[in-house]
């Protein structure tokens, strides 16, 4: 019976959690460019940008 | 000047911000994007300019975010357009954080997280709990829900009570009152340890309702977004020669009448002007609809907006910015918006009647309940059961949830639809009005007999119009394009602008233009010739193209039981030459202010009118209208004033539009009679003091469960056609860029 004054605490807490982190990806603009963050993820760029030469037309 | 005019160099500086010390920042609206393909070239080609510190493409927005050192911008759109990707400045002023999305997306993770908390305990007690945890229970719920309600709920608070100050009532009024009825007993049956506690019923309506707002919402930001992102086409700034000799590069707003403007060709005039020296030809097609270039000399009056063509212009300004052309159209604009009978949306309409109605049962109700039983908590549960019940939840999401998927499916076809009322009005066309220039018609001319014209003459014609801005240089260029000619690039060529163009080809004097500069021998037939040392070899005739689809578009209107005709600003002749071949009835030489009249005039004869209309001169007909609409290529005035805004070339568009929105106000007239239904079987349940906060948590999710699976069916069929439209359109474009 006593078993919810320890298990209610821990469900909302971790709902607040999730809350907040979803608050916090709202504002670090996680949302802003959803179809490019897609796209990346199959870019595989080792190098830094400005070292690469410009790649010529397909 | 460092840069070409191609590259818009001092527009770049004019459009950028400080991003840091010796740091500027740009943003450029790409809208050929369309995979990560592009988003890897276009960030190694503007990286490797050596200026730009920092290149970032968002591939949801079609933009590229340059960071750059010094104080000339790197060349990036000319890097950009000979990579194939058509490129133009966005500004950052018309961009500002969208404080409303970020607001009701944070209402709406906080109302998520409330009401799946409460909902968790709340299933606790329906399940059986012993009063001690009930108490507790709800105790928990009331500490969870007190600030979510709060936070949540005042998005409704605040518009219904704006409405209530001003004596109007919308959806806002019920929902509020509702939420915080049912709050307040719930509050006050925890304080006396009830048996019933309605705080998961309060939280997740307004979860509910969060969510149509949201996608409303996020459905006419994303219109709005793609329409800034369109190309602008009102000059920047102007190079005004200063008295001492030098040249600055001044934004619009700041040239005064009398200053002296060095407009190259390709180069909007930016205020009224009169011209000083120099001749060249303008496209007048955006201020006033005439189709054929004008030409200009020496003391012509110019419009603001209208673009020079072949020659450098010296001009003195006659207008600033404001007392201009362009702001006069505004001005027009706005007392034909003004005199547009207001129109109110559907849920509004259906608010009107419903609130009343609910909250008459309400007090019904309760005085029912007090009479036959005395008891006056049960009396005020029963009543408040009822305002529960009915809260228009899926009231709320019967309109927007269909708006939504409406919008959605005609962004697949490339229309943007600036919000849902625009929808509502479109359903209720029963006449379009064309503008000829630029909407029936591509809005620049095509060669009339292409295959008139030999390969090889059409070949020498396309290599020497190829540098030349001239719609008709262009036009052959095209042919030429089209048919794969080589071109090469002739030695010693020469504009003259009004007549034609001057090449010499191995020592020959070639010439392509007028008749009686190209010809020895003038002969009275029109057109543009071709010439060698004044002999005539080719002739080229020229029309006005219409837009893809025009016939079927106005014959799928008339299908449809819609009336159609044009009203064009251009001169009888090319009006009639298009409209006979349509079957529709014309007027030409219409000015704006005729054009506004004409459309009022239907207006009072009870006609709802829709304008379809890209100029300058079309924009205040767009604000009078009923509803209106305007191609991507559209004046910017005229973008901003249309309900709806087509990307595509296609005039099919117009047809389509209004197919899917009549389809949107059928399912919403469905949405609206399952929610009433749902009311007319769930209130009596609820007079009857039947409804337990378990039968209301049941019966809300499931009639809005209903509204928006009902809402999505029109979000299903074509998108395939739609898809390889999109497409094509995107392979088509960079060509059309580099033709240019």
């Amino acid at each position: 019976m006593t078993d919810f004054f320890y298990l209610i605490p821990i469900a909302l807490a971790l709902g607040a959690a999730g809350l907040a982190a979803f608050l916090w990806s709202l504002r670090n603009g996680q949302y802003d460019d959803l179809d490019g963050a897609a796209e990346r993820i199959l870019f595989d760029d080792d190098k830094p940008l400005k070292d690469d030469p410009p790649r010529q037309k397909k | 000047m460092p840069t070409g005019p191609s590259d818009l160099g001092d527009d770049l500086l004019l459009a950028s911000r400080i991003a840091g010390p010796g740091l500027r920042q740009n943003e450029l609206s790409v809208p050929t994007i369309h995979c990560g393909g592009c988003v890897q070239r276009i960030e190694r080609l503007l990286g490797g300019l050596p200026e730009v510190e920092r290149a970032r493409v968002n591939l949801s927005t079609k933009r590229v975010a340059v960071t750059w050192r010094g104080d000339v911008p790197p060349p990036l759109i000319s890097t950009l357009t000979e990579a194939g990707f058509a490129a133009h400045i966005h500004d950052f002023a018309v961009e500002e954080k969208d404080g409303v999305l970020r607001e009701l997306v944070r209402a709406l993770a906080v109302a998520g997280f409330a009401s799946g908390n409460i909902m968790m305990l709340s299933v606790a007690v329906w399940s059986g709990a012993d009063p001690a945890s009930r108490d507790t229970f709800h105790w928990l719920s009331a500490a969870i829900a007190l600030p979510s309600l709060a936070y949540c709920g005042r998005i409704f608070f605040r518009s219904a009570w704006q409405a209530l100050r001003h004596g109007r009532t919308n959806m806002d009024v019920p929902i509020s009152i509702g939420v915080l009825l049912a709050f307040g007993l719930s509050f006050y049956d925890t304080l006396h340890h009830g048996a019933h506690a309605y705080f998961d019923a309060a939280i997740s309506l307004l979860f509910f309702l969060l969510v149509g707002r949201t996608l409303d919402h996020l459905m006419r930001e994303r219109a709005r977004t793609a329409v800034k992102g369109l190309a602008r086409l009102a000059a920047r700034g102007a190079t005004v020669l200063r008295a001492d000799g030098s040249q600055r590069y001044v934004p619009v707003a700041d040239i005064r009448p009398g200053m002296t403007i060095l407009l190259g060709s390709g180069d909007r005039v930016p205020v009224d002007a009169r011209v000083l020296a120099g001749q060249s030809e303008l496209d007048v097609s955006l201020a006033s609809g005439e189709s054929l270039p004008q030409p200009a000399g020496v003391g012509d009056r110019l419009q603001a907006g209208t673009l020079n063509l072949t020659g450098a212009l010296t001009l003195q300004a006659t207008a600033a910015a404001q007392d201009s052309f362009l702001a006069e159209m505004t001005r027009l604009m706005e007392t034909a918006e003004a005199g547009r009978s207001a129109y109110r949306r559907i849920a509004d309409r259906a608010a009107r009647l419903y609130a009343p109605v609910v909250h008459l049962t309400a007090l019904l109700t309760f005085g029912g309940w007090l009479l036959v039983t005395d008891d006056l908590h049960l009396a005020v549960t029963v009543a408040i059961a009822v305002l529960i019940i009915t809260c228009p939840c899926a009231l709320g999401l019967a309109v927007p949830m269909v708006h939504v998927a409406a919008a959605r499916r005609l962004f697949k076809g490339g229309i943007m639809v600036k919000d849902g009322g625009a929808l509502e009005r479109l359903a209720e066309v029963d006449h379009v009005v064309f503008d000829k220039t630029g909407t029936l018609t591509k809005g620049v001319p095509g060669l009339a007999d292409p295959d008139a014209v030999a390969p090889d003459l059409l070949a020498i014609a396309a290599a020497m119009a190829s540098c030349s801005r001239h719609p008709y240089s262009q036009a052959i260029v095209a042919a030429a394009w089209a048919r794969g000619l080589p071109l090469t690039a002739p030695e010693e060529l020469r504009e003259h602008p009004g007549t034609g163009l001057e090449a010499r080809i191995d020592g020959r004097l070639w010439r392509l233009g007028r008749s009686d500069w190209a010809l020895s021998e003038p002969s009275l037939r029109d057109g543009v010739m071709l010439s060698e040392n004044g002999r005539l070899l080719g002739r080229f005739c020229f029309e006005e193209e219409l837009r893809p689809q025009a016939r079927e578009a106005v014959a799928a209107l008339e299908a449809m039981g819609i009336s159609s005709e044009i009203l064009s600003g251009d001169h009888e002749g090319a009006v009639r030459r298009l409209a006979l071949p349509l079957g529709l009835p014309y007027r030409a030489d219409v000015s704006p202010v005729a054009k506004v009249d004409a459309i009022s005039s239907l207006a009072r004869a009870g006609r709802k009118v829709l304008m379809v209309g890209d100029g300058l001169n079309d924009g205040p007909a767009l604000a009078a209208a009923h509803v209106s609409m305007a191609p991507a290529s559209a004046a910017d005035v005229g973008r901003s004033a249309a309900d709806l805004v087509f990307l595509h070339d296609t005039l099919g568009a117009v047809p389509e539009a209004i197919d899917i929105a009549r389809k949107a106000r059928d399912l919403v007239r469905q949405n609206l009679i399952l929610a009433i239904g749902y009311n007319a079987l769930a209130v009596p349940i609820a007079i009857l003091g039947q409804v337990t906060p378990l039968v209301a948590a049941i019966a809300m999710s499931l009639s809005s469960i209903v509204v928006v699976g009902n809402a999505l069916r029109l979000g299903r069929g074509r998108s395939q056609r739609a898809a390889s439209k999109g497409d094509k359109l995107g392979t088509m474009q960079p060509a059309a860029g580099m033709a240019r």
